[in-house]
């Protein structure tokens, strides 16, 4: 049972038809082609997936892509201005906030809504926002250190 | 993974999405936020053949002052719940509990009427809102009734809801002055789930405790009503022993249900109830005064 | 980017892409025609395969073709084993399974399909028709008489009886005076889950007879190898890439069944063929970390002298031996079993063990933190036993400072180190004395804190091939890299070393660039494609930099030396007066007499004017067998608070002081401790893979299988100490593992610790709140039978 679609994607308006259970993450990967957008469970708690549906920092692992229908998403690949990357990415690269990179998009994109809803988080404010992203790399110390850096920033 | 296929629809009104429940009664399950029932599905633990996803219903998001009370819209988010002065106001350890849910993705798509539908056994909500008391709106495509929160929650991911009604409202009492709410709960470090979550409502008047409403998550198999932990703390003045005594009796009514997994043998969970059952307690007291 | 300097916190090459979505991993690799594959895989530990009807699976949806193991038998040969220990028993490994199922995960037949949904949905439909089996898990059980035969040529379950040995433990505790301490070892077994999961992308060209096999692994070249090996394909023929690899720490250091079935299956199909693990799917198909389950004793005087260290090991090889599985239990374990210490006498036993469970092979630190474990425990155990501080018995007993080399008792050589010095910098850090202060009135207000320490040394870079070679690799453990330099000055460097998140790019840019004088922005560093560059042999155990890293310095000396003959043939001048420096040749004491290592590159392409006899070119390739491993150490200090009532440990602060020789980007070598810091504290603290007695996984998802999060832990304090190493010339050791080797004995010693003053003197890990309000239980009951006794001593004996 194919449903018709549309969801815009970093401003783009995009119609496609889809199976209904077709995960938001795969239609944003597999039919959008954009691979910005990772994924690493399947229970929905490793938060790779991440990505704004609305303005909300939401699982797309765990939104159907019809759920979507009608709405607005943003991913890694809409975060960076042209070629001028955001507070946040900035904050990532100076602060060495990433090594695999694997659950990097996913946790700037989580790190880019926590900001909106608390422009000055205090370190455990953080470390509890970022409670659901997985990191298996950093130790989530530079993380911690960049998102302090870009909310300062932001400021 | 991947879910098994299903036929989808999404209904703009409640009347649409009603008729759908009946007309594919037992076939159909309701979906609101999802991050309950679509991690079963990905794991293949549940496969409704047809989803009703109310997601895109307009009016069912909402907490409203009404009739000395509070109304919440089904669809309102563990999010929006957390952040909303009424509910930070009028039932502090219902702002807590929501703030503490998950993770902040989560606590965006979440929603309170997902939460109860569903029913986990470690679920925070069904335990906050059984020690509030309240009633579940459930709306069929002809009728609507209200059902008190306690008879709300009958079984192990069973509740009294019926598979053609969903419900569109959970309304709240007004608490007495006097009353001071908290959430205490010991978390599974993988899930985050509860291993034990205790919420309290506790009334004081005159010194003594007049009213009290304990419930406990986590430890059954679904969220249940203290009533020994009540009864030992109605009509006493709260002090340190009298607490201490209730709270030993927390896990009274779960008995032998009490649940053994690697995270927490039965005996540790009987434990971490006594304990938060103290916190929570305690809190709620000093919330009182 | 400019011309960066050796020890320089150079910003990332790597993050551009990364931080905007344009990494390119394995799933993110789409071909014309690919199709998807899907595995069938055992729901039981130990069954045999009766029957596979793939009748309804192969009528779904989408559905291409279906292969069983037998199907693939004649093409498949069994998977390789690369350390060979003495006797070593090596049952066959079927890729897929044809005859017997060994592990819950093992794989039987392969689902191909148009897209990844169907392949899912497909497998499902795969009929197995299995005759279960009895099942074992635990590597002790499984080697007494009796247990369930994992494989008929392992006479009770033994692959491998293994022993290391010097001096004379049992002479020695039979002296008296000797106190001995003995205690239950467990390093319990762990999950990797590197965010990414595992992924192969296999593409066989019909036309050419050519696989490029895309991959998710830290060895590309021995995968290449391997894979010929395995399949009967000529080497040439087969191409191994490594996309961006998301997190590897071991589990992705073999050659695995998935690889081989997606390269026959895109063969036999002539097209290419996408295979993604599920999470689920990884936990029990990817290789596990740890699971040695021994008896440790530490012998010792009373003033603190430790005399020895002995241990009985059980280490649990899973159901087939993976590619590097013997080594780890053994040389990786037993050697390290001095520690930082004089140690003369090591007594060290180990059974490597099948068992009906996923494979066990490297995790971070693959042996070293199961052997510092075992030190640093049973030394704090020995402290506490003969009732001195733990700081003054490491003191007491530490090896005094070499920067050449010293023979320890297992006849290895540490290449260098100032150990003293390297713990007396951890405690200018952290106040030892006030925090035991602190923990006195603590204690009077009923609070538990604890302090642990941990002072580690491991063995790194390998490997020096021929002594490798003795021990039991079947391959050379050297690296390589080949340094191009192009007409215009550009650089190319191909490293033989595999980065997944280690920051190699840029490393090997910096070091290039502080070496040649070039810019980074004109260095482009390439790995992971086999058909590029030469073989090598990939990263894992904290290797790259002290040999990968060494490789490149050779090649890059040899340009240097080339291109100074080039320009001194062109200034006229003899090479002996001619100097390197910031990029410009120039030739003493004639100012005016310089040359661009730009000019130099033209000029060696142009060829107009070389020295008689000199071929054309600058583009040199080494290989760098190290003489000795590096031997990196530190001391590491983790303070935590436990909740009386619950048994949670809160981990409240961690000071680590390392010493990884030189360092060439700090703020690199910064992020490998903290992340090896959080694996290690997430094995003292919370992870652990649970198996049932009949194979089941019961933590299968990290819904059961606790994953360390950002709100677990306080912010690490580091700094480091700097011993060079004599063993390559850039004095490097390799800081990968070392933040998980130093960081589960420091939390445990502190739990420990924090329970001492109730009479806890042992518990394994992981430290749950319940294990550790168990351990208070009982120790207040112990203690409260004691004061009963105390009062009433007639009742006693009577």
């Amino acid at each position: 049972m194919s449903t018709e679609i549309t969801v815009t994607v970093n401003g783009t308006e995009h119609t496609a038809s889809v199976e209904p259970r077709l995960l938001l993450a795969h239609f944003l990967r597999d039919v959008l082609d954009l691979t910005g957008t990772h994924i690493g469970c399947d229970t929905s708690q490793c938060g790779a997936c991440t990505v704004h549906l609305n303005g909300e920092a939401v699982k797309s692992c765990t939104v159907f892509a019809v759920q979507a229908n009608g709405s607005e998403v943003k991913t890694i690949e809409g975060v960076a201005d042209g070629e001028t990357y955001s507070n946040v990415q900035q904050a990532f690269w100076d602060e060495h906030g990433l090594q695999c990179g694997f659950c990097t998009p996913g946790m700037i994109m989580t790190t880019e809504a926590l900001l909106k809803q608390n422009p000055n988080p205090t370190e455990d404010e953080i470390r509890t926002g970022i409670a659901g992203n997985f990191c298996r790399c950093t130790g989530y110390q530079n993380i911690v250190n960049a998102i302090g850096v870009a909310a300062k920033a932001g400021r | 993974m991947v879910t098994s296929n299903f036929d989808y629809f999404a209904p703009s009104t409640l009347d649409e999405a009603t008729s759908l429940l009946s007309k594919y009664r037992g076939e159909a399950k309701v979906l609101a936020g999802g991050h309950s029932l679509i991690p079963m599905m990905k794991l293949r633990l549940a496969e409704p053949g047809i989803l009703v996803d109310i997601g895109q219903i307009e009016g069912l998001s909402y907490v409203r002052e009404e009739d000395g009370g509070v109304s919440i819209g089904s669809m309102t988010t563990y999010r929006e719940m957390a952040t909303s002065s009424v509910i930070q106001s009028n039932y502090p350890l219902l702002a807590d509990a929501s703030s503490k849910v998950a993770d902040l993705q989560v606590r965006n798509r979440g929603t309170i009427g997902g939460s109860l539908a569903h029913s986990d056994p470690a679920g925070d909500i069904p335990a906050v809102i059984l020690a509030i008391g309240g009633n579940v709106v459930a709306r069929t495509r002809r009728s609507s009734r209200e059902i008190n929160i306690d008879r709300f929650q009958v079984d192990l991911l069973t509740t009294a809801l019926r598979d053609n009604e969903i419900i569109t409202e959970i309304k709240l009492p007004g608490l007495a002055s006097g009353t001071g709410t908290a959430y205490s709960k010991f978390h599974q470090p993988a899930s985050h789930y509860a291993i034990t979550g205790v919420a309290a409502v506790i009334t004081i008047s005159g010194g003594t405790c007049t009213d009290a409403r304990i419930a406990v998550t986590g430890a059954g198999d679904k969220a249940t009503r203290a009533r020994r932990t009540e009864r030992i703390l109605k009509g006493k003045e709260l002090t340190p022993a009298v607490i201490r005594r209730a709270a030993s009796r927390a896990a009274a009514e779960i008995g032998d249900a009490l649940n053994d997994d690697i995270h927490a043998s039965a005996e540790y969970r009987e434990h971490l109830t006594q304990v938060h059952a103290g916190y929570a307690i305690e809190q709620a007291v000093a919330a009182a005064g | 980017m400019p011309v960066t300097t050796f020890g320089e916190s150079v910003r990332r090459t790597e993050d551009p892409r990364l931080i905007t979505g344009r990494g390119k991993y394995v799933d993110d690799i789409r071909l014309a025609g690919m199709a998807h594959i899907s595995f069938v895989r055992s729901p039981y530990a130990h069954a045999n395969i009766k029957n596979i009807d793939t009748t309804a699976a192969a009528n779904a949806p989408g559905v291409i073709a279906i292969f069983t193991g037998a199907d693939l038998q004649e093409q498949l040969g069994g998977l390789p084993v690369a350390w060979l220990l003495p006797d070593l028993k090596q049952p066959k490994h079927p890729p897929l399974a044809f005859e017997t199922v060994r592990y819950v995960g093992d794989a039987v037949a392969v689902v191909v399909a148009d897209t990844p949904y169907q392949a899912t949905d497909a497998a499902e439909l795969v009929e197995v028709d299995y005759e279960v089996l009895p099942a074992i898990v635990n590597a002790e059980r499984a080697t007494k008489d009796g247990a369930p035969e994992v494989h008929p040529e392992a006479p009770n379950n033994i692959g491998f009886d293994w022993s290391i040995g010097a001096g004379d433990w049992d002479e020695v505790i039979k002296d008296p005076d000797v106190i001995v301490v003995k205690e239950e070892i467990i390093n319990q077994r762990l999950i990797p889950n590197s965010i990414e999961t595992r992924g192969v992308v296999a593409d066989f060209d019909p036309g050419r007879e050519n696989l490029t096999l895309y991959t998710s692994t830290q060895i590309p070249h021995l995968v290449k190898m391997l894979y010929a090996m395995v399949t009967g394909t000529p080497e040439q023929k087969v191409r191994v890439i490594a996309p961006e690899v998301g997190g590897a720490f071991g589990s992705k250091l073999y050659l695995y069944a998935e690889e081989v079935v997606c390269g026959i299956v895109s063969k036999q199909l002539g097209r290419p063929v996408k295979w993604i693990e599920a999470r689920s799917e990884a936990y029990i198909a990817t290789t596990h970390g740890r699971d040695h389950i021994g008896v440790a004793e530490m012998a010792g005087k009373k003033n603190g002298e430790i005399l020895g260290i002995k241990i009985d090991l059980y280490a649990n090889l899973g159901a087939y031996l993976s590619l590097f599985a013997p080594l780890i239990p053994s040389y990786f374990f037993g050697l390290m079993l001095g520690g930082v210490y004089k140690m003369p006498n090591i007594s060290c036993h180990v059974y490597g063990v099948f068992t009906n469970t996923t494979p066990v092979d490297a995790y971070r630190g693959a042996g070293r933190p199961e052997a510092t474990y075992v030190v640093e425990r049973m030394l704090d155990r020995f402290a506490a036993e003969i009732g001195r501080d733990p700081v003054a018995v490491r003191r007491k007993n530490m090896l005094a400072s070499h920067k050449n080399g010293r023979t320890v008792t297992l006849g290895v050589t540490y290449d260098s180190g100032d150990y003293k010095a390297n713990l007396n910098k951890a405690l200018e850090m952290f106040d030892y004395p006030a925090f035991r202060a602190e923990q006195r009135t603590a204690r009077r207000e009923g609070k538990l804190l604890g302090v642990g320490l941990c002072t580690y040394i491991e063995i790194s870079g390998a490997a020096p091939s021929a002594v490798a070679s003795s021990l039991g690799a079947g391959a050379g453990l050297w690296e390589s890299a080949a340094v191009r330099v192009h007409p215009t000055g550009k650089v190319t460097v191909y490293s033989g070393t595999s980065p997944s998140g280690q920051g190699h790019e840029t490393a090997w840019a910096q070091l290039t660039s502080s070496e040649l004088g070039v810019p980074m922005e004109d260095i482009e560093i390439l790995h992971g494609d086999t058909d590029q560059g030469q073989f090598g042999t990939g990263t894992f155990g904290s290797r790259s930099v002290a040999v990968g890293g060494a490789a490149i310095h050779k090649s890059v000396t040899k340009i240097i030396a080339k291109a100074t003959i080039i320009a001194a043939h062109i200034m006229e001048s003899d090479p002996k007066f001619v100097t390197f420096e910031g990029g410009s040749f120039a030739v003493e004491d004639i100012p005016d007499k310089t040359m661009t290592f730009q000019e130099v590159a033209g000029a060696a392409y142009g060829a107009a004017n070389l020295p008689p006899g000199m071929e054309p070119g600058l583009d040199e390739t080494s290989f760098f067998d190290p003489t000795n491993f590096t031997w990196p150490y530190g001391a590491h200090i983790a303070v935590v608070e436990i909740d009386q009532d619950t048994g949670k440990v809160d981990l409240i602060r961690y000071v680590a002081v390392d010493d990884v020789g030189n360092v060439l980007n700090p703020m690199i070598v910064d992020g490998m401790l903290h992340g090896g810091i959080a694996q290690g504290v997430g094995q003292a603290l919370t992870e652990a893979a649970v198996y049932t007695d009949d194979g089941q996984l019961l933590s299968g998802s990290m819904m059961d299988y606790a994953m360390p999060t950002a709100d677990i832990f306080p912010k690490f304090e580091s700094d480091r100490t700097v011993t060079p190493s004599p063993v390559n010339e850039l004095g490097v050791k390799g800081a990968g593992e070392a933040g998980t080797i130093a960081a589960s004995p420091a939390v445990m010693n502190a739990v420990i610790d924090a329970l001492s003053h109730l009479g806890v003197r042992h518990m394994n890990m992981p430290a749950t709140s319940e294990k550790v309000w168990r351990a208070i239980q009982d120790a207040k009951e112990t203690q409260r039978a004691a004061r009963a006794a105390a009062r009433n001593p007639r009742k006693q004996g009577s």
